[in-house]
């Protein structure tokens, strides 16, 4: 039962990566990657990891995509697909990478299949707002706040980057 | 209750990556690109969230936690630098970007 359902979901959620890499208007790639990032977060809460599911679904759904689709909506966006670049460098880039994805394959099957017992542990507190919170302030305490300093720094940084320049106004 | 491999999520771990690296490396359009770099962020954060479980350890969740909130500020960041870009260069084509190029 949940391997029909994990099956379900990685259809789509591979379907919803290939429609951000295939897009050829950026709103569709901003929709596809809505897609993905909902299957995602429905199969976090299959590994029991219920309060990133959430935070997923919050960050990720709410925040990220909705300043992605707002920033396309204000500049505009060019539909052109692909490089002016040659096709035949193109085609090489695309057998690369799936060499690439061959490979990543055979490493999760060599170097994890082979070492990880068939039977999964149990998450502490199964990924509950209580567990990752006693985590996070006690343990990981420090990256917490760190975390924090950098949201900050990114706020700020935003603000300047995207600001008018001084000699525009004029 | 029959339980899905830790294996199966990572090849469609590795998959997800793979679909986002040739988004980055195909496509041109600057905002597009910062999709695809997202969804490996992503690809990631299943990884870990994977492993977590296998483990029975919440080190996993909480390094994907931490993950979310990189990401959260690199696409700030990264949003505010195309906004900058387009105002300067009314482009979004990383082609026309070539300013620094030796």
């Amino acid at each position: 039962m949940q391997l029909f359902l994990f099956l379900a979901l990685a259809i789509v959620a591979i379907a919803a990566a290939i429609g951000v890499l295939v897009s050829k208007n950026a709103v569709y790639s901003a929709l596809a990657l809505l897609v993905n990032f909902a299957v995602l977060a429905v199969m976090y809460i299959m590994l029991h990891a219920q309060f990133v599911a959430v935070v997923q679904v919050i960050v990720y759904a709410g925040a990220i995509v909705v300043l992605f689709l707002f920033v396309i909506m204000l500049i505009g966006t060019e539909t052109s697909l692909l490089a002016a670049r040659g096709r035949s460098r193109q085609i090489t880039t695309i057998i690369a990478l799936v060499a690439g994805v061959a490979f990543l394959i055979s490493a999760a099957y060599v170097a994890v299949a082979g070492t990880v017992s068939a039977d999964q542990g149990r998450v502490p507190g199964d990924g509950a707002v209580q567990a990752i919170g006693e985590a996070l302030f006690t343990q990981y305490l420090l990256p917490f706040e760190l975390a924090s300093v950098l949201l900050l720094v990114a706020m700020i940084g935003a603000v300047v980057l995207a600001r008018k320049q001084k000699s525009d106004e004029v | 209750m029959d339980q899905v491999p830790t294996t199966y999520y990572l090849i469609l771990s590795a998959i997800i990556f793979t679909i986002g690296a040739v988004g980055v490396l195909v496509r041109r359009n600057m905002l597009v690109i910062f999709m695809c770099v997202e969804m490996m962020l992503n690809a990631v954060n299943l990884t870990l969230i994977a492993l977590a479980l296998q483990f029975g350890q919440l080190t996993g969740q909480i390094f994907a936690f931490m993950v979310m909130a990189v990401a959260a500020a690199e696409v700030a960041i990264g949003l505010a630098i195309v906004i900058a870009v387009v105002r300067h260069r009314d482009t979004t084509n990383v082609d026309d970007i070539n300013l620094l190029r030796g």
